[in-house]
């Protein structure tokens, strides 16, 4: 069966393809992706003489599934999320990095110590941790936002439609966080069906007024467009629309969900030892600090932090919108891989049930 | 034949009245006709194409509107009847048989949208198929007819609801050479025995001699003649009508003298030929004398006494079965025709040989210059 | 002609007549399929090969049995209802240490998870500590997990071991098996499919019927204007086919969206208010009004190419026949145009039936088809089986459609130009 899937795959996967020279990272677009460029691409081939061709992508990890089980594998870089890349390595579809292979950090603090707790597993590397919360358009509530996640899913009191992730992901912690259910409880709650229902009963409030959004940059760009008075969104897209563009958003911490993101690299990679080289670098001290300066996101390195400092404009300090800022901890989630792998594909159903049904 | 008939245009069963037609308010397709069709008649509009004579049919019909002029039809003036309510039966050119309906179903159609009751529109259709030999075919498509069967539906069509006119637009367009022939006697025969009056448009003259009993020769938007066959043939009254009908010799020259109806005509290279005014005026004029081919003679015994006689060189000679077609060389120019009956001892001409030729001077006939 | 026996027909030199025609126009035939091997080959590769492929992808599923294969044996031997022993553990142990080795253990455990939830990491967890186990293995596993107990995951495991499966059709339509193994709806909170397969039909039956409406005047203007008029109202039918599709629904996007053209236009002139802006898209109304645009021309090229060759004589003939032109439209032009309209309809609601961008994009949640699943079970999931089971299905019912069509109008009808 895979040897004809091949034989198909091969056929649409021809323009993917780069040239021998050349490795191929697939990220999530936009603003990330442009920070992904800035730190770690372009000195990545400055130093090396490889290029790096970036291609985007809603949603990486599944991506790189489907080249594995269709056997034709173009990506030698994916950016994924915490449970694809342990799915993906559970399943044998990833190359092995190890902490072991990893630099130590720039103040000389062995890679094992310096990466944030279990940000590097057997085949992946986390390079940030990034967050879901939500933003809104200021002026389109003059006398004061939102200021909880409960706001978020009161149409009452803050009117206008709202943008979610078409997923489950996030939005159901979220919507349980909203309906009181305290962070360390979410995902206890989320695994009985009591629970499931509950999340799903706290979206349909809002679901008549629901803009979905499906790659990472749509989220801002739905606000921007007037379309949604307030949208779930990655962080640093919010950040980069407020501040990089200057729009008037601001964002909401309460319920956050946080998680790490991470670099893999594909069993059967088409150039897998530069891929290797370039994970190692990206993941370096000064690589994972310089993404701060373009985006909001925080570096897995602890021994990056200390570099962060301001945004590309020279004036903005990154502190208070990085998630891990205590400030935006009060009440914030980690999301759970273990969780995600286990329930994936059941609330997947359910939550495209839930779509379908009118 | 023709005198009974041209008295009974007069009544103008059909009548065009100072019609005009204008496609696009700049020029004039149709210019000042008029026209009247007597009841019974068969009339064809006969030109090239271009000349106006479909767009009188089309105005006639009702699918083109008149811009300016009256159509009466039985003395009604039917301009604002529509196609549906004028009752005239039609023929087109590619017999515009319905493809999805049988041929029983095609002669139903004008009986069934006139509320006739079924059993009559059965009898009716098969009386119609019977009149044109089809009474077998009812049950076929026409995409299974041959050309000829198609024709003879599209007639038994146009005739079924019993119209008093009917319009025949270039309907033996489509056919070969012998079918066509056989048709227009059929055609005609229908015509006789039905009574009915047909206005037929054509650019072939030859049926037009054939069928008609009148003719409208069409040029440029204007009745150029309208008369009977013979009338046509042998007194065109225009340079235009003695060239589009029938084969013409033509000899342009000048009037050397005229007196009433007898001229003498100067031809460029000195001859002088005997010749009828037909629409020169004075001494002097420029002129094109047309002869028919069938009416030269080069024997002296059957020319009139004292006729002008003109020199001429055989250049060949084409043996057509019924005819013997000469080339002459006259005036200077290789394209005069004349044409001999095969008959038992008729003298047979040679290429190269040096003749005499001359005509009776009612058919050499001194037309306007074109 | 000499004759052999009345039946038969020979030639000049009394060869059969047949084999010398077979002779004589064999090498012709032959070079003839040579000049149209390369598309067959081509349709067989790219066409026929890919759909065969997911018709055995949508009831074959081997990743439980390819790396379970002592557990298969088990279930061969040991009837329905037998209570797994420790012989039984210890094979599952055995199967479980391999899997683990070969790093497969995980994709056991997805196929499982596909016909019960929540089990996946019960498979990786003990993968991990595969190598730890120790007999009495059914102890231990139990130890490890309580699940592996449970008599509803060995009922599972005996079902997902089989690798050829009806399970993803039932799935496909909202149905599986109980513990029992008898058929049952499924929760009604998970039903999706039969609604978006209804859903898709009706929406494309809906989208058919307006490009029908809107393409058959266009269509008889097209037919029937001079050439340099109708060639340039060609130009304007063929347009969108020179766009790409994606810049066409983002163009609808913006023309349609709350703060788009449209609304503002409407606000600006007063007809609805700021706050009563018209939500045209993410919705029905989206999909409806793009896949409408998106399709037309599908509907007018069919209908062009019958209305072209109908001479305007056969509507004249008709009305100097005495028929009104409503009478002279419905029994004589309508009537031809028939298989144009077949045409058009069939490819219009085929076409609709498996749209998946625009309804993607524009769709919203109400308006997304049964392809965007079938792309979510792709593209997300990685559930292919389930989505050759849905892919499938749509075939099939399209597949009916056409043999339904051949039964009512006829296939040698159709007309496509």
């Amino acid at each position: 069966m895979k040897k004809l899937l091949i034989l198909t795959t091969a056929l649409t996967g021809f323009g993917f393809a780069a040239s021998a020279e050349d490795i191929t990272v697939v990220s999530w677009g936009g603003a990330y992706t442009k920070s992904q460029v800035e730190a770690y691409h372009k000195p990545f081939t400055a130093k090396t003489g490889i290029n790096v061709t970036s291609v985007d992508s809603d949603n990486p990890g599944p991506q790189v599934k489907t080249q594995e089980e269709a056997g034709n594998v173009t990506i030698d870089v994916a950016d994924v999320e915490y449970s694809d890349a342990v799915r993906l390595c559970d399943e044998g579809m990833l190359e092995t990095i190890g902490m072991d292979a990893l630099p130590p950090g720039a103040d000389g603090t062995p890679a094992k110590d310096d990466f944030l707790p279990g940000s590097v597993t057997d085949c992946a590397v986390a390079t940030i941790v990034f967050s879901t919360n939500y933003g809104y358009d200021t002026t389109k509530f003059p006398n004061g936002g939102p200021t909880t996640i409960a706001d978020f899913f009161d149409t009452k009191k803050f009117p206008g439609k709202r943008g979610l992730g078409k997923r489950p992901k996030a939005n159901l912690e979220m919507a349980l966080m909203a309906d009181g259910v305290p962070a360390a409880d979410v995902y206890k709650t989320l695994g009985t069906p009591e629970g499931v229902d509950r999340a799903f009963k706290k979206l349909d409030s809002i679901k008549k007024d629901i803009v979905w959004w499906e790659a990472g940059a749509q989220a801002p760009q739905l606000l921007a467009d007037g379309e949604v008075s307030m949208t779930t969104a990655y962080n640093g897209r919010l950040f980069s629309a407020a501040i990089a563009d200057g729009k008037p958003f601001k964002q909401v911490w309460d319920g956050q969900v946080y998680e790490y993101d991470l670099f893999v690299v594909p069993k059967g990679a088409p150039h897998k030892d530069a891929a290797i080289e370039f994970v190692k670098f990206a993941t370096s001290t000064q690589a994972l600090a310089d993404q701060a300066k373009w985006i909001a996101y925080g570096p897995a390195r602890k021994s990056s932090a200390a570099l962060v400092g301001k945004f590309n404009d020279g004036k903005t300090d990154m502190g208070p919108y990085m998630p891990t800022n205590p400030e935006n901890m009060k009440n914030a989630l980690g999301s759970s891989y273990e969780f995600w792998v286990d329930h994936d594909a059941e609330l997947n159903d359910r939550f495209n049930a839930w779509l379908a049904a009118n | 034949m023709t005198a009974a008939k041209t008295a009974a245009a007069d009544a103008g069963f059909v009548e065009f009245d100072r019609v005009q037609k204008s496609y696009d308010g700049v020029s004039l397709v149709v210019k000042d006709l008029n026209l009247k069709i007597g009841k019974g008649e068969f009339l064809t509009m006969l030109g090239p194409s271009g000349s106006g004579k479909t767009t009188c049919l089309m105005m006639l019909a009702g699918f083109e509107t008149a811009t300016h002029g009256e159509i009466k039809l039985a003395g009604r003036n039917i301009n604002q009847v529509p196609p549906h309510k004028r009752g005239i039966g039609m023929v087109f050119q590619n017999y515009a048989l319905f493809p999805h309906m049988t041929v029983g179903e095609n002669l139903a159609f004008p009986l069934e949208v006139r509320g006739i009751a079924k059993s009559d529109r059965e009898a009716k259709v098969i009386r119609a198929l019977d009149m044109v030999q089809m009474g077998r075919f009812a049950g076929r498509r026409p995409a299974q007819l041959s050309g000829g069967q198609q024709q003879r539906i599209a007639l038994a069509r146009a005739l079924v609801f019993d119209p008093e006119l009917v319009l025949m637009d270039e309907p033996l367009g489509a056919l070969d050479k012998q079918l066509r022939e056989h048709m227009q006697f059929e055609i005609k025969g229908l015509h006789d025995r039905l009574g009915i009056t047909v206005v037929y448009v054509t650019h072939d003259q030859g049926e037009a001699l054939t069928m008609s009993d009148r003719v409208a020769v069409f040029n440029d938007g204007v009745i150029q003649q309208l008369d009977a066959p013979a009338e046509l043939y042998e007194r065109p009254k225009n340079s235009f009508v003695a060239q589009f009908i029938g084969e013409n010799n033509k000899l342009p020259g000048m009037i050397e003298a005229l007196e009433g109806q007898k001229a003498l005509v100067r031809l460029a290279t000195g001859e002088l030929i005997d010749a009828t005014a037909v629409n020169v005026r004075e001494k002097g004029q420029q002129t094109l004398v047309s002869i028919r081919p069938e009416r030269v003679e080069f024997k002296p015994e059957m020319m009139p006494a004292g006729a002008h006689t003109i020199g001429a060189e055989v250049r060949d000679v084409i043996y057509m079965g019924d005819i013997l077609r000469a080339r002459l060389a006259v005036a200077g120019s290789d394209g005069f025709v004349m044409k001999m009956r095969n008959t038992l001892g008729q003298t047979r001409l040679a290429a190269g040989q040096k003749i005499q030729i001359g005509w009776h001077p009612q058919d050499a006939r001194a037309l306007d210059p074109m | 002609m000499t004759a052999v026996d009345a039946g038969m027909l020979t030639t000049a030199d009394g060869r059969p007549l047949k084999d010398a025609l077979a002779r004589a126009e064999g090498r012709a035939k032959r070079r003839a399929f040579l000049l149209v091997a390369p598309l067959l080959i081509f349709i067989l590769v790219t066409f026929v090969w890919p759909i065969l492929q997911v018709l055995e992808q949508s009831v074959y599923n081997p990743k439980f049995s390819d790396n379970m294969p002592g557990m298969v044996s088990w279930f061969a031997s040991h009837p329905v209802g037998t209570e797994p022993d420790e012989a039984a553990y210890a094979t599952l142990v055995g199967d479980l240490k391999a899997a683990a080795e070969a790093k497969t253990v995980a994709v056991v455990g997805e196929r499982v998870n596909y016909a019960l939830p929540g089990t996946r990491s019960l498979f990786t967890a003990v993968g991990r500590k595969a190598k730890t186990l120790e007999p009495p293995f059914k102890e231990s596993l139990i130890a490890v997990d309580p699940k592996w107990g449970d008599p509803d995951l060995w009922g599972v495991m005996r079902q997902v071991a089989k690798p050829y499966t009806g399970d993803f059709f039932l799935a496909a339509v909202d149905l599986e098996r109980d513990k029992n193994g008898s058929i049952v709806r499924v929760n009604e909170n998970e039903r999706v499919y039969v609604n978006l397969f209804l859903r898709t039909f009706a929406m494309s039956a809906f989208i058919t019927a307006i490009c029908l409406v809107l393409a058959y005047p266009v269509a008889h203007l097209l037919a029937v204007l001079p050439l340099r008029q109708s060639n340039l109202l060609m130009i304007l039918v063929l347009l969108p086919f020179w766009t790409s599709l994606l810049v066409r629904t983002t163009s609808w996007m913006v023309l349609l969206q709350e703060q788009g053209v449209i609304n503002n236009i409407l606000v600006a002139l007063g007809i609805i208010s700021d706050d009563g802006r018209l939500q045209m898209i993410n919705n029905r109304m989206g999909t409806t009004i793009a896949m409408t645009h998106i399709l037309l021309p599908f509907m007018i090229l069919p209908l062009y190419s019958v209305m072209r060759p109908i001479p305007p004589s056969y509507v004249r003939a008709a009305r100097s026949l005495g028929a009104t032109s409503w009478t002279a439209f419905r029994r004589v032009y309508f009537p031809q145009t028939v298989p144009g309209i077949g045409a058009g309809t069939l490819l219009v609601f085929i076409l609709s039936v498996g749209y998946y961008i625009t309804p993607a994009l524009v769709g919203g949640s109400s308006g997304t088809l049964i392809s965007n699943l079938i792309a979510f079970h792709v593209n997300k999931s990685n559930n292919w089986s389930m989505a050759a089971a849905l892919a499938t299905i749509l075939l099939v019912a399209i597949l009916i459609l056409y043999w339904l069509y051949d039964k009512l109008v006829g296939i040698d009808k159709l007309k496509l130009g």
